[in-house]
């Protein structure tokens, strides 16, 4: 569990257009990485490289290597589906999937594939999905009910819960709070911090004090204009990025003077 | 190269299930193509005799021209008394369900409109051959009588009832239900702020209507009627039941007078060699007629979607 | 307009208005509550009047009653109201009118439905076909008084099994044809082309689609090739672009954001839409295809191109001659069974309608119902 990705000079296009350009970055295991940047600087787009969800998007597509301990997930033969069930994805809105029980939605990753599971194996794998997402207690006379029922926050836990259950390495979490009000925000800033013994956590946020709490290390992307891609500026550790930053655009935005 | 841990041999069988599914998806799709292109031809191949025979040896003796023009005329004309009289009738019943009837009738009203339309043809036309043709032979007598130096309204009166103007008025009941609900549902979705401009600013109900709501549903308004029109076109069960056919005449309260669904229908049956070719290609003729008004119908959909700044 | 303007402004020019005040100032100008049901009243009376002078007739009477009343009501509201005013009430009335009149014959359809076809409904109706039942039978029956003899069960069971093929043809063909639309062609050449021949198809006149199969099963078997499932092929014609229409809808409307989550949880492409977007939709894409069986089980002139006409039971739709109910009710009044005694024959038509008419009203009530019972649950 938990592995490493190392990106080596990666271009993110959307047809011809090139969204992101020439990112190098090295995140490390057991960690929580987070990007921050400007709208439409590309942080979002290149987190959707990392478990090649950019590519369901018509016309996505990228040049360049990322590594997963080692592995290109771009290599010729490396299947999409076998990458994204080793590095999950949590989205900006919660999503579970409204046809479904709690119960179904935590085993989603394992029914939908076909695979089967005993019914002791199932129950044991949803009561640890949840305890790992700090859910089980909020819903466990509930299972059966569907996820759709549960608050904002909860149907995000929800879904993190479902992403761990296919025991993934990473947990890629695309602005994983901007919905949610900030009681609810807090639970899932906590759970961050806990997911991080035991996975790599790579996360998009909007908001620079979340970043400032819950990461490790910090990486900032920027785009010289619209119409420009989004480059990665700085990256390093999150205290040095929010105190003594090296580049002058990382100061200004993580100051707020930013535009 | 060191070997990559992510090309699993599972995943190789795997993906055979996605290329089978979208085979599949993409299979029905290129069906459909290949089988409105066959049937196309086969339908050409089936017509053609028609056009290659001897004029003389085709129905009326006068190439297919002579044959199909009296026909094509009183479809059109059957299509046009259906919709003079459905299209206004129609948008008044839309407006009273979407405007002006309490809000708790109108729901089901509009569902009971909505009903109506799926009620079969041939009970349309079962019930203008039985109860309205009978019922409107004391009018036709009226019209032939005070009106009948108008070419159209031209005595003596069918006693049965049976006539143009009988087929046309089943036809207007009958696409009246999908006028109104195509516009009904356009009419709802007028703007409800541009409807309380309008009567905030001081203005009666009819004239919000004419302000907000009737530019804003024209071209849905178009597009109904132009469906109905292709419906009305098409129809054969009403007609074929109702009217009682024979030659082009200007007289709609007479006997007489023809359309081409209604040909196909009632001759169908009992065709073979160069007749059944002439139907096939009287069909043809038909299926040409109701594309160009449906293409119309689509064409000033997309006009609109472009302008309207709905998106 | 020009009434409410002035008494407002002198509303709030002057001094706080007397309590004593009778008539409120904003109702100035408008016609007393009773004046609208005098004039009604009147024009029936006159309506009345006139119809009898000229022979009375129900149809005469309700015409004339209608056009006084719009002359009066629209010229009074004009008189003391004002120009605008008198115009909205114009249209306003016409509107209602145009209601009133739409409802005679609609009503009229389905009370003549009930009418005639009740009496012919029973078990021996249902369950009997027409074989042996001959004119000289319904003679017969005509002389003696006795109830009608055959029935439509081979008519019924033609309906049920040309709609159960053709929906057959049509759900697997039209759902996996929405799939490619709306999950793999995106907006690419063919799928523009699909899109563009399935609109094609939308306009198709029903006589038209039974020319279709007629001429295709006509060159592959030989001419006369009619049976069953040439009926079924051309019921798909009409069935297939319903079905493609209301599943894409359906499919459109399902987020993108579930497709994504389950990618994310490394689930093929054909599992997620099987699995989960299939079953989100699956409430509206059933009860389009419940209202697509419910639009072609009453075509006729497909049909009658098709299957032909048979008074015998024929259970097998890959041989011989079938009827339906929709060509059953049209051979019945066209052809009457009996030509001097046409009673029973016009007896079994309007049960035969009745029976359609309730066959399609239980399938647009059942396709309310599944989208109603089979939705996504909120379950709050």
């Amino acid at each position: 569990m938990a592995k490493r990705i190392d990106v080596n000079d990666l271009n993110v296009y959307y047809s011809k257009f090139r969204a992101v350009e020439g990112v190098s970055i090295n995140i490390e295991p057991k960690s929580v990485t987070a990007f921050i940047g400007p709208s439409g600087c590309g942080k979002s787009t290149f987190l959707r490289t990392l478990n090649r969800m950019h590519e369901v998007i018509p016309g996505g597509r990228v040049e360049g290597e990322v590594l997963l301990d080692g592995d290109d997930l771009y290599g010729p033969g490396v299947d999409p589906v076998t990458v994204r069930s080793q590095i999950g994805m949590v989205f900006q809105r919660p999503n579970p999937f409204p046809t479904m029980s709690i119960k179904d939605n935590v085993l989603a990753g394992v029914k939908l594939n076909g695979k089967k599971i005993s019914k002791s194996d199932a129950d044991a794998l949803v009561e640890k999905s949840l305890r790992g997402a700090n859910l089980w207690n909020e819903v466990k006379d509930r299972l059966d009910k569907p996820g759709s029922g549960l608050s904002g926050g909860q149907q995000q836990r929800l879904c993190i819960a479902r992403t761990i259950a296919v025991k993934p390495d990473v947990i890629l979490m695309d602005e994983p709070c901007s919905a949610l009000d900030p009681i609810s925000t807090l639970a899932i800033e906590d759970l961050i911090n806990e997911l991080k013994n035991d996975y790599t956590v790579v996360i998009v946020t909007h908001n620079m004090q979340q970043a400032a709490r819950v990461s490790d290390k910090t990486a900032f992307f920027n785009i010289a204009g619209t119409g420009k891609p989004g480059r990665l500026i700085e990256y390093n550790d999150t205290a040095a990025i929010f105190s003594n930053p090296e580049q002058k655009a990382t100061e200004d935005y993580v100051s707020g003077r930013f535009g | 190269m060191t070997t990559n841990a992510l090309t699993s041999k599972s995943s190789t069988s795997g993906r055979a299930g996605d290329k089978i599914f979208s085979g599949a998806a993409l299979g029905a799709g290129v069906l459909i193509l290949i089988t409105l292109f066959a049937v196309a031809v086969f339908l050409l191949i089936q017509a053609l005799p028609t056009f290659l025979a001897d004029p003389a040896d085709i129905s009326g003796g006068a190439g297919f021209f002579s044959y199909i023009a009296p026909i094509i005329v009183g479809t059109v004309v059957a299509a046009a008394i259906a919709l003079l009289i459905a299209t206004p009738v129609g948008l008044g019943v839309a407006l009273f369900i979407s405007h002006l009837a309490p809000r708790r009738i109108a729901g089901p009203l509009g569902y009971v409109i909505d009903l109506l339309a799926a009620i079969p043809s041939v009970i349309y036309g079962a019930w203008g051959y039985m109860v309205l043709a009978p019922a409107l032979v004391p009018g036709y007598d009226w019209l032939a009588t005070n009106l009948g130096f108008i070419p159209i309204f031209e005595g003596p009166a069918s006693q049965t009832g049976k006539t143009m103007l009988t087929a046309g008025i089943v036809l207007a009941v009958m696409v009246l239900p999908i006028i109104t609900s195509l516009s009904r549902e356009i009419f709802l979705q007028t703007p409800k702020l541009h409807e309380e401009a309008a009567l905030a600013l001081g203005a009666t109900r009819w004239e919000m209507i004419t302000t907000a709501v009737l530019p804003f549903a024209r071209p849905g308004i178009i597009s109904a009627t132009m469906l109905g029109l292709g419906r009305a076109l098409g129809e054969t069960m009403a007609v074929a039941l109702v009217l009682s056919t024979g030659n082009l005449i200007p007289s709609l309260i007479k006997s007489g007078n023809q359309t081409i669904a209604a040909e196909i229908a009632l001759n169908f049956p009992e065709a073979f060699g160069l007749r059944l070719a002439e139907l096939i290609a009287a069909g043809l003729v038909l299926f040409l007629i109701t594309l160009v008004v449906n293409m119309i119908a689509r064409a000033i959909i997309a006009r609109h979607k472009e302008f309207s700044g709905a998106n | 307009m020009s009434a409410m303007t002035t008494s407002e402004r002198s509303n709030t020019t002057t001094q706080p208005t007397p309590p004593s005040r009778k008539r409120n100032s904003l109702a100035k100008g408008k016609l007393p509550k009773w004046a609208i049901p005098a004039i009604a009243g009147g024009s029936i009376i006159l309506g009345a009047a006139g119809s009898t002078l000229t022979g009375f007739h129900v149809a005469s009477f309700a015409i004339y009653s209608a056009v006084i009343f719009l002359i009066a009501a629209s010229v009074a509201t004009t008189v003391v109201e004002g120009k605008r005013r008198g115009k909205n009430a114009t249209w306003t009335y016409l509107i209602y009118a145009s209601f009133i009149l739409a409802l005679i014959p609609l009503a009229s359809v389905l009370y003549t439905v009930l009418e005639k076809g009740l009496p012919g409904m029973n078990m021996h109706f249902l369950f009997s076909s027409m074989n042996g039942v001959t004119g000289a039978v319904d003679n017969q029956t005509v002389e003696n008084g006795t109830p009608v003899l055959g029935g439509a069960y081979h008519a019924l069971m033609g309906t049920l099994l040309i709609t159960l093929w053709a929906t057959v043809i049509s759900v697997p063909v039209g759902m996996l044809t929405a799939i490619y639309l709306v999950e793999y062609g995106k907006n690419g050449p063919l799928a523009r082309a699909i899109t563009f021949f399935v609109d094609v198809m939308t306009g198709i006149p029903s006589i038209v689609a039974g020319l279709f199969a007629a001429a295709f099963f006509g060159l592959i078997l030989g001419p006369n090739s009619r049976m069953g499932i040439v009926a079924a092929v051309a019921l798909s014609v009409l069935m297939i672009p319903t079905v493609v229409r209301s599943t894409e809808e359906m499919l459109k409307i399902v987020p993108n954001e579930l497709r994504e989550a389950s990618y994310a949880l490394g689930v093929r492409r054909w599992r997620t839409i099987l699995k989960v977007v299939i079953p989100t939709a699956i409430s509206g894409i059933a009860s389009g295809v419940t209202l697509a069986i419910a639009r072609v089980i009453g075509e006729t002139a497909p049909i009658l191109v098709t299957a032909g006409i048979a008074s015998n039971i024929n259970l097998n739709v890959f041989a011989n001659w079938m009827s339906t109910l929709p060509t059953f009710i049209y051979y019945q009044i066209m052809t009457p069974t009996s030509p001097t005694n046409v009673d029973p024959s016009i007896q079994r038509a309007w049960a035969a309608a009745l029976l359609l008419i309730l066959m399609v009203m239980a399938l647009n009530l059942a396709a309310r119902l599944i989208a109603k019972l089979f939705a996504p649950k909120k379950g709050r």
